[in-house]
């Protein structure tokens, strides 16, 4: 298939460098200033390495990725909230045009499911965004398995800064602020953390799973979150004598969708540690499926858009 | 169709330590059908909320004995524990937040007051170096099925209190 990779940051970039793998070509790259075209494929070294060294993809403007002969669209530029743009706008691009859609950008379906669905049900071209949701874990693809009026609740811990920085602070006794930082020189928080620790971004990721299990109708608004920058190590002590420990828990139920600090037991499934994710999946007739692995990263978040393009029709 | 057969319940209750207290609880245990078969008041022990527990073995029909529970929270008595399958959830909840000035006794009492649930236990821990932030860990007996009105309890009261909560997640294995 002809793929486009709107976003050229560490999912985009991931993608225009893995897709050649998967049988792929990459026929347009963007990011916020610029494009690269190329019907026959662009060379996606050379795209890479002028990003990397001239922070460009190419010379053309980003509005032409979106005019390029392509099937598919990789949406990979920032999450954002309310009107989701500017990925809704490229959305609905595609899809007006019988295009595919794949979402590794949460806003979209997170925001605006219902715009979505309907474009997409108006359009010969189909949508899918395996990556919004757990990264590299295939949390939607066991959804459609199972058939999502089937599954009957999910929960899970979907952010893996908040659960480097929970899991390091019950580990060593020491003080949020230290953890995050810590973490922003790992690399495992970004410059700004605030959506990882104040829940908004596993908030999003789980309307997104509500918008798939209940058809529809769920945004961030939608969402009961709270975030973990008010726990203190005092808190985890506490949590730890009685054999449990806090994670940054999304559930999504017949009664709602909330995210917030839960105590879980310390060796229970859902205490993962460090950025791994895991997902719970209660099912109607196969009981508790639990899905846990990498939730972020470039070449995970890849495998899972690439996933996605393996699975249109 | 015949009588049910008369079963053996064990009740914990938990009394305030004041005159007349353990008749007033009494009272609905033999006004629904419940026959006393023994009392055993730890006078010396208190529970950590001062208070005197107190354990009542009875005999009715089993159909009975939730009337007698009912009767007994109707009746503003806190029922800690009814019978192995009354023992329902002992449930943890965290509190995070300036206890101090929030009445960490206040908040307490308005938990039991809502009838879900009874604090059997608290443990509060000081952060060091920060004044004005405290930890609490509270552990409730619920009755079975309770614990979502217990914590929804928890909620409101901490968001009056301007305290954050961290709620244990009911059906994690
Ligand atoms: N990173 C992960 O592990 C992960 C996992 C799951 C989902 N996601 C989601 O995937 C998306 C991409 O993540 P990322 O980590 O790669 O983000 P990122 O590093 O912030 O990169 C975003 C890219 O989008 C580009 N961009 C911004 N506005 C654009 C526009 N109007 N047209 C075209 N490109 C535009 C940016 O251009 P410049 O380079 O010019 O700034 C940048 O290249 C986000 O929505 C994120 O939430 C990420």
């Amino acid at each position: 298939m002809k793929l486009a990779v709107l976003g050229a940051g560490a999912v985009g970039r991931a993608v225009v460098d893995l897709a050649a793998e998967y049988g792929h070509t990459v026929t347009a790259v963007a990011d916020s200033g610029s494009a690269v075209v190329d019907g026959d494929g662009v060379d996606s070294e050379a795209v890479l390495a002028r990003k990397r060294d001239e922070g460009v993809v190419g010379d053309g403007d980003p509005a032409h990725a979106l005019s390029a002969d392509y099937d598919v669209l990789v949406e990979a530029t920032p999450t954002t909230l309310g009107d989701a743009e500017p990925g809704f706008g490229h959305v609905r691009g595609a899809l007006e045009t019988d295009r595919h859609v794949v979402l590794a950008n949460k806003g979209p379906v997170a925001e605006r499911y219902d715009d979505v669905r309907a474009l997409a049900d108006e359009s010969a071209g189909s949508l899918r965004f395996e990556a919004t949701v757990g990264g590299a874990i295939p949390v939607l693809a066991t959804v459609e398995g199972v058939g999502p009026s089937r599954v009957n609740a999910a929960r899970g811990v979907l952010n893996g800064t908040a659960n480097f920085v929970l899991s390091r602070m019950a580990a060593e006794g020491l003080e949020y602020e230290h953890v995050l930082a810590e973490a922003q020189d790992l690399g495992v928080a970004e410059a700004d953390p605030t959506f990882d620790v104040d829940g908004t971004d596993a908030a999003l990721k789980c309307a997104i799973l509500a918008n798939v299990l209940h058809d529809g109708g769920y945004s961030l608004a939608d969402v009961d979150v709270d975030g973990i920058t008010s726990i203190p190590p005092s808190a985890l002590d506490l949590a730890a004598e009685e054999g449990r420990t806090v994670r940054l828990v999304g559930e999504v139920t017949a009664d709602g969708v909330r995210v917030g600090p839960r105590l879980v037991p310390e060796h229970g499934t859902l205490a993962v540690t460090g950025t791994t994710n895991i997902v719970q999946l209660e099912t109607e007739h196969a009981g508790r499926l639990n899905l846990s692995g990498q939730g972020a990263g470039g070449a995970a978040t890849a495998s899972a858009v690439l996933a996605d393009v393996d699975r249109l029709p | 169709m015949s009588e049910p057969a008369n079963r053996t319940h064990t009740l914990r209750l938990e009394l305030v330590d004041e005159p007349g207290e353990l008749l007033r609880a009494l009272a609905p245990i033999a006004e629904n059908g419940g026959n006393l078969l023994s009392i055993f008041h730890e006078r010396g022990s208190l529970t950590p909320r001062g208070r005197i527990p107190v354990e009542v073995d009875l005999e009715c029909p089993p159909k009975q004995f939730e009337d007698v529970v009912g009767a007994l929270r109707d009746a503003g008595v806190t029922v800690i524990a009814a019978d192995a399958e009354h023992y329902g959830e002992a449930v943890t909840v965290l509190l995070v937040g300036d206890l101090v000035a929030s009445d960490l006794s206040g908040v307490l009492a308005s938990v039991e007051e809502c009838g879900a649930a009874s604090v059997v236990d608290f443990t509060l821990t000081d952060e060091p170096g920060v004044d004005d932030e405290a930890s609490a860990r509270l552990r409730l007996a619920v009755e079975a099925g309770g614990a979502g009105d217990a914590l929804a309890t928890v909620r409101d009261v901490a968001a009056e209190k301007d305290l954050h909560v961290v709620e244990p997640l009911v059906g994690d294995a």
